[in-house]
């Protein structure tokens, strides 16, 4: 008995072990990590500060692109968006008023966007087609209907 | 004289130990109030799964947030911790032998303080002045008696937190180099995590009374939010530990056996307890404002509580395999056959410990952190919790109910009650089965939580979700109809069923093993390491959190 317990216990620690190794290679070596942005910004000035003052589709390189994004109750700004396949884009967003989530799904991208911070999260839209955008946070009696798309062309 | 009598304490204690009347309306009152809520909830959660699944629609007057506002708060909060109090305060009576007469009154003042708190919780989400749901992450802004009504409702929590640490001394006190009785021994782990679980939580809210009134301007979302987490999560292990409570002393005296080894019993009691409130970041893993290093640390953190959840299965299940051999099961399996899965007071609580393989298995795919990222927010959490709690914890609830009630309102189970009991659990186990398993996939395609309405606007993606919401409907209806049948035996057993007297079946050590080592009752020292964990876990994330802080966000109401 005594020994059986000890086996169990030392398999199930080794197994924890290893799955903490892979969690791990793959949030430092693999770059992997969950979206963390750390910027700040004041979240009654959003339209006065950079870059959101300026909300849209930006390309910043050979196939690549940044959407600065405001999110409030209840819509996306901008909105309908397009992007060439292949096209990496990063995502650099905040809200103006609650908490929202910022899913595309099918995809991984999922990230919370919350008042006062900003948060960056990116993605390469290899696959043409149409990707729904919604918000997976409660943010008010209009939640069901924040949404909008992503067509990759 | 005092010797025999710790004798038969020792070796015997249901011979002289009992409920005392008193202390039986005590845990009856708080029964009553969780069975109340369970209906209420359920009635809300069938709405929820019905409009969803765009079977009904709900009327203009109440909306979809409200309802599922009051359906977290009610099952999550009042259902589990008046059920909570009232099964606790039993065992304490029953294996002290009675609550010191101050102990009881602190635990009928939490009572009072508890129904305050919930008539000024509930009177808020109807007016639809709080459809902030459970989780009221600012900067939503619900009324302030929303918030006031919480307070009430955690100073009753801590009205009998403070009842049990007095019983607790003062039984110590009095039985110097004894071990505490199993049973109070888990009651004193849960009560000290519900403090501690409750303490960030508070501290929130009561920075948004004043900030809901208008009289401080703005509020720090991020760190109202890591501090509710620091509660909502650890609250889930304060059931789990309520539910190991039976399973590992209740559920061996049912099929026949004894308890496993005090001594790893109150390891994984002290485990729980100061490895738990840490968890409560894997809510947090695709936040801003978060560094990764800190994300990582506290996957480690929350799959620490693998270890004593591990140690729970091979002690159970070496429990059963021993007494169903000793009852003449044999072969590999041949042991399974000898245990009573006729008797609702086993099976239910059974069934409640092997969903725990998969809710535990679902819960390390969510404190992952790239896993994370697929489901966060989806119905698969919504599914993963349902499993948790609503099968593994909800159900060995159910199974204690059909010996705790008709003890403390001495009556009888009779054997038509207990079959309606079994049937009960099998319903909901198929009820749950089909909602939670549909909402996990539904939730890998990435179906959202919290949303009545997921038709966008026909998009494609959208519409493969829809079969999958149908199937929570009637998931949600067979979990109606158990619901009613459980509410129902409860009532039925408290007041109507024959009078006469019910075993409280608690198991008792093996032959010859050695008593539990007194240096497990150093609760000093466990609270101690507890603080240093919550230490270790907190300090450099909040102290982020408020010295890189952006201005704050004014109250905002978007219902
Ligand atoms: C009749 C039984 C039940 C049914 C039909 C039911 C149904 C549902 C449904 C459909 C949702 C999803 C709502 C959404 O995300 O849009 C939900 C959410 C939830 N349920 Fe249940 N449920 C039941 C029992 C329980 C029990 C027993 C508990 C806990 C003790 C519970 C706790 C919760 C919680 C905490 C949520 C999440 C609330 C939120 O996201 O704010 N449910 N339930
Ligand atoms: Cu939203
Ligand atoms: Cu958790």
């Amino acid at each position: 008995m005594h020994r059986l317990e000890e086996i169990w216990m030392t398999v199930s620690v080794g197994i924890l072990i290893i799955f903490m190794a892979i969690v791990g290679y793959q949030t430092f070596s693999l770059g992997m990590g969950p979206p963390s942005h750390a910027e700040t910004i004041d979240p009654q000035k959003v339209e006065e500060t950079a870059p959101f003052d300026d909300p849209g589709v930006k390309k910043i390189g050979d196939n690549e692109y940044e959407v600065v994004m405001t999110l409030q109750s209840f819509a996306f700004n901008p909105s309908n968006i397009e992007v060439p396949a292949g096209a990496k884009v990063t995502f650099t967003m905040t809200a103006m008023d609650v908490t929202h989530g910022f899913q595309l799904p099918g995809t991984n991208i999922n990230a919370m966007v919350m008042p006062g911070h900003i948060q960056k999260i990116s993605h390469t839209f290899d696959e043409p087609g149409e990707y729904l955008i919604i918000c997976n946070e409660y943010c008010g009696v209009g939640h069901q209907a924040m949404s909008t798309t992503i067509t990759v062309k | 004289m005092e010797q025999p009598l710790k004798e038969t304490i020792r070796q015997n204690p249901k011979k002289i130990l009992g409920v005392n009347p008193d202390d039986a309306k005590v845990a009856l009152a708080y029964l009553s109030v969780s069975f109340v809520s369970l209906l209420i909830g359920g009635i809300l959660g069938l709405l929820q799964g019905l409009e969803r699944a765009g079977l009904m629609q709900l009327p203009s007057w109440l909306n979809y947030y409200q309802v599922l506002t009051a359906h977290g708060v009610l099952l999550l909060l009042v259902f589990t911790a008046t059920f909570t109090i009232g099964y606790q305060y039993a065992n304490l009576s029953h294996s002290f032998g009675g609550l010191l007469a101050k102990v009881r009154k602190l635990a009928w003042i939490g009572f009072g303080l508890m129904i305050i708190g919930v008539v000024m919780v509930a009177t808020m989400i109807i007016l639809n002045e709080a459809s902030v749901l459970y989780t009221f992450y600012p900067p939503l802004a619900a009324h302030p008696v929303f918030y006031i009504g919480l307070v009430f409702v955690v100073l009753g929590i801590w009205s009998c937190c403070f009842g049990v640490f007095i019983n607790y001394r003062h039984w110590r006190k009095n039985h110097p180099g004894q071990p505490t009785p199993i049973l109070a021994f888990f009651a004193m782990g849960v009560f000290v995590l519900w403090l501690f679980a409750s303490v960030g939580v508070t501290i929130e809210v009561l920075t948004l009374i004043p900030w809901s009134m208008g009289i401080i301007e703005t509020t720090n979302v991020m760190v109202g939010r890591t501090l509710f987490w620091w509660f909502g999560h650890t609250l889930v292990n304060i059931w789990y530990l309520v539910a190991t409570s039976a399973w590992y002393v209740i559920v061996p005296k049912i099929i026949g056996g004894h308890h496993f080894k005090e001594k790893l019993i109150r390891l994984v009691v002290i485990l729980l307890v100061i490895l738990n409130i840490p968890g409560g970041f894997h809510h947090q893993i695709i936040d801003p404002a978060i560094s990764i290093p800190i994300k990582y640390l506290h996957v480690f953190m929350s799959l620490a509580i693998a270890v004593p959840s591990l140690m729970t299965a091979f002690a159970m299940f070496a429990v059963f395999e021993r007494t169903g051999r000793k009852l003449g099961g044999k072969g590999l399996f041949g042991w399974l056959k000898k245990l009573p899965w006729g008797d609702v007071r086993f099976l239910a609580p059974m069934i409640a410990m092997i969903s725990f393989i998969p809710g535990g298995a679902g819960g390390i795919v969510n404190t992952s952190n790239q896993l994370n990222q697929v489901i966060h927010n989806t119905m698969w959490v919504v599914g993963h919790f349902h499993v948790t709690v609503g099968m593994s914890v909800v159900m060995t609830f159910f199974g204690i109910c059909y010996w705790l009630i008709p003890y403390l309102a001495k009556r009888v189970l009779t054997p038509k009650m207990s079959k309606i009991g079994v049937i009960q659990t099998i319903i909901w186990t198929i009820g749950m089965t089909i909602m939670a398993g549909s909402m996990h996939i539904a939730g890998l395609f990435g179906d959202p939580r919290r949303t009545s309405d997921t038709s966008y606007g026909g998009h494609e993606i959208a519409a493969s979700w829809m079969s999958y919401e149908l199937i929570f409907g009637i998931g949600a209806t067979f979990l109606m109809i158990a619901v009613i049948i459980q509410v129902y035996a409860v009532f039925n057993m408290m007041f109507f069923a024959p009078k006469g007297h019910t075993e409280f079946p608690v198991a008792e050590p093996e032959e010859g093993e050695e008593p539990a080592p007194m240096w497990t009752e150093r609760w000093g020292l466990w609270i101690v390491l507890l603080l240093a964990v919550v230490a270790m876990a907190y300090v450099v994330p909040i102290a982020d959190m408020i010295m890189n802080a952006p201005p704050g966000s004014p109250p905002i109401k978007t219902w």
